[in-house]
C-alpha cells in the first residue's frame, strides 16, 4: 500500500515537473508546479516528516505560487513573448548540467539504491516540538540569521512600495 | 491490514460526508429560509412542507441544465477549476473530531477521520490550496468579470489567511497542541472553552474566516452590481453548482473548526457529544446567514486596510499578549 502510493506520487512529481518546462503557457506550468509541490509533500508524508509537508504546502503551494500566479496573470505574457529573448549557450549549458545530475543520480543509485534504511526513527521524529528544539538550539544562528534577512526583504519591499505611492 | 478497522474506517468516512452534503443541500434551503424572514416574507414553500424538498428540485435543475462553455476558454483549467474548489472544501473535514471515542468489538476508534498530529496545520494547509480554484477559474474563463473577481478574492482570501494562521496560533499557545482531538480534550468543561479564555482570538478568527470563505459582508467577489457573479460567472449547470456546494461545505467546515478550536468541540451536558457537535455547528450556520442578511457589504479598499490595518495588528498583539501570560 505504501509503494504503490509512493509510486503514484513519485509518477506524478516527476510528470508535473515535466510538464512545467514543458508548458508554452505560463499559467498552465505554474499549475503544474502547483501539482508537483503536492505531489512532493506525500513523498515528504511517506518519510514520516508531516510536519515538513504541512509547511511545504501552505508556504509553498499556499503562498508563493499565489504570487507567481498574480505576477504572470497581471504581466499577461503572449506565447510570442514568452522566451523570446534566449542566451545561445543556455542549451548547451541545460544539456551539460542535467547530463552532471543524472551522472550523480545514477552514482548514488548504485551506491546505496540496494541498501535500505536500517537505523530505526527516535519516537518523535519529524514532530513540531523536534524540530522546534533543534531549530532553537543547534541551528540558532542560521534561524535568526534567516529571520533578519526576511525582515530586510520585508523592510525592502515596504519602502519600494511606498516610494511608488509619492510620485 | 486490519479488515474491521478498514470497515468501520469506510463507514464513517462515508457517514461523514453524507451528513457534510445533505447539510450543504439544507443550508441552501435554511439560508432563502432565514433571509426571507429577515426581509419579511415566506421563502420556498411550494416544494414539500415550508419548502423542504427545495434543495432536491434545485439539484435536479442545475442536474439537467445546458452545460455551456464559452467560447475561447483555457478548457482544460476551466474544465477543473471546479473540482479544485469541491475537493478542498470536503477535506478539511476528515481532521474534527465530532465526539467521545467509542468502543466496538473490543477497540476503541476515535470519532474522527483522521486523529492528525498536526492536525491544524492540514486545515490551514488545505484553506491555502482553496485559492487555486477561483484563480483558475477566474483566468480561464475569458471573461473580464471573471478575472477581476477571481482577482480579488484571491487578494482577500490571501490578506485574511495571515489573521486567522495568527488567531490559530493562540489556540495552539493555550492548548499546547497541534491535534484537534487534544485541543477539544483540554476544553472539557463550560468555562474552559477558548472561546472564554481568548475572546479576540474567536473575533479575529471569526471574522477571518468568514472573508476566507467568501460571504456577506466580505463577499465583493460576487458583488453584483460590479462584477455580476465574479469568477464563476461563465460556469453554468453542475460545474456552478459545484462553486454553489464547495461555498457552503466551507462555511460548515468553518463552523466545525470554530466549535472544535473556541467552543469545546464535542462537549455538553445532558445530550450524546455528536448531538452537541451538530448543535454548536448549526448555530454558526444560522449566524453566518443572519449576517448575510443584516449586514451591508464593504467596499473593496475598506476590505483590505480592515484586514491589513485593523485585523493584522490586533491578531499580533494579541499573540504577544498571549503568549507572555502562557509562559
Amino acid at each position: 500500500m505504501e509503494m504503490f502510493i509512493f509510486i503514484l506520487a513519485a509518477i506524478a512529481s516527476v510528470a508535473c515537473c515535466l510538464m512545467v518546462i514543458t508548458q508554452k503557457n505560463p499559467v498552465r506550468a505554474v499549475l503544474f508546479l502547483i501539482m508537483a509541490f503536492v505531489a512532493q509533500a506525500i513523498l515528504f508524508v511517506q518519510l514520516s516528516a508531516v510536519f515538513v509537508a504541512a509547511l511545504q504546502i501552505i508556504v509553498y503551494a499556499g503562498a508563493i505560487m499565489v504570487l507567481f500566479l498574480f505576477i504572470i496573470m497581471l504581466l499577461n505574457l503572449r506565447k510570442d513573448e514568452f522566451g523570446g529573448d534566449r542566451h545561445p549557450f543556455q542549451k548547451f549549458a541545460a544539456v551539460a548540467l542535467a547530463a552532471l545530475l543524472a551522472f550523480e543520480l545514477v552514482i548514488v543509485a548504485l551506491r546505496d539504491g540496494s541498501r535500505s534504511p536500517s537505523v530505526s526513527l527516535p519516537e518523535n521524529f519529524g514532530s513540531v516540538e523536534s524540530i522546534g528544539e533543534i531549530l532553537f538550539t543547534k541551528y540558532l544562528l542560521p534561524f535568526e540569521a534567516t529571520s533578519i534577512l526576511l525582515m530586510a526583504a520585508i523592510l525592502g519591499a515596504v519602502v519600494l512600495a511606498k516610494k511608488r505611492l509619492d510620485d | 491490514m486490519d479488515w474491521t478497522f478498514l470497515i468501520v474506517k469506510l463507514i464513517q468516512v462515508i457517514a461523514v460526508f453524507a451528513v457534510l452534503l445533505t447539510g450543504c443541500a439544507y443550508m441552501t434551503w435554511l439560508e432563502r429560509k432565514l433571509v426571507a424572514r429577515i426581509q419579511s416574507r415566506l421563502g420556498p414553500m411550494n416544494a414539500g412542507y415550508q419548502g423542504l424538498l427545495q434543495p432536491v428540485a434545485d439539484m435536479i435543475k442545475l442536474l439537467f441544465k445546458e452545460d455551456i462553455t464559452p467560447k475561447h476558454v483555457d478548457k482544460f483549467i476551466y474544465g477543473i477549476a471546479p473540482l479544485a474548489s469541491f475537493i478542498p472544501a470536503t477535506l478539511s473535514i476528515a481532521v474534527v473530531p465530532f465526539g467521545d471515542s467509542i468502543t466496538l468489538f473490543g477497540r476503541t476508534y476515535d470519532l474522527v477521520i483522521s486523529n492528525l498530529n498536526v492536525g491544524i496545520l492540514y486545515v490551514l494547509a488545505i484553506t491555502s490550496i482553496g485559492v487555486y480554484s477561483i484563480i483558475m477559474a477566474g483566468y480561464s474563463s475569458n471573461s473580464k468579470y471573471s478575472l477581476l473577481g477571481g482577482l480579488r478574492s484571491s487578494a482577500q482570501m490571501i490578506s485574511y489567511e495571515i489573521g486567522m494562521g495568527l488567531a490559530i496560533v493562540v489556540v495552539i499557545l493555550l492548548s499546547g497542541s497541534l491535534n484537534l482531538v487534544d485541543i477539544v480534550d483540554k476544553q472539557g468543561s463550560f468555562v474552559g472553552w477558548y472561546v472564554f479564555r481568548n475572546p479576540v482570538a474567536f473575533v479575529v478568527y471569526f471574522i477571518c474566516a468568514v472573508a476566507e470563505t467568501n460571504r456577506s459582508p466580505f463577499d465583493l467577489p460576487e458583488a453584483e452590481s460590479e462584477l455580476v457573479a465574479g469568477y464563476h460567472t461563465e460556469y453554468s449547470s453542475m460545474k456552478f453548482g459545484m462553486f454553489f456546494v464547495a461555498e457552503y461545505a466551507n462555511m460548515i467546515t468553518v463552523g466545525a473548526i470554530a466549535t472544535t478550536l473556541f467552543f469545546g468541540g464535542w462537549h455538553g451536558p445532558f445530550l450524546p457529544p455528536i448531538v452537541w457537535f451538530l448543535i454548536k455547528v448549526a448555530a454558526f450556520q444560522v449566524f453566518y446567514i443572519w449576517a448575510r442578511g443584516t449586514l451591508p457589504r464593504l467596499r473593496y479598499d475598506q476590505l483590505m486596510s480592515f484586514g491589513w490595518k485593523v485585523l493584522l495588528p490586533i491578531a499580533v498583539i494579541n499573540v504577544m499578549v498571549t503568549a507572555f501570560f502562557v509562559l
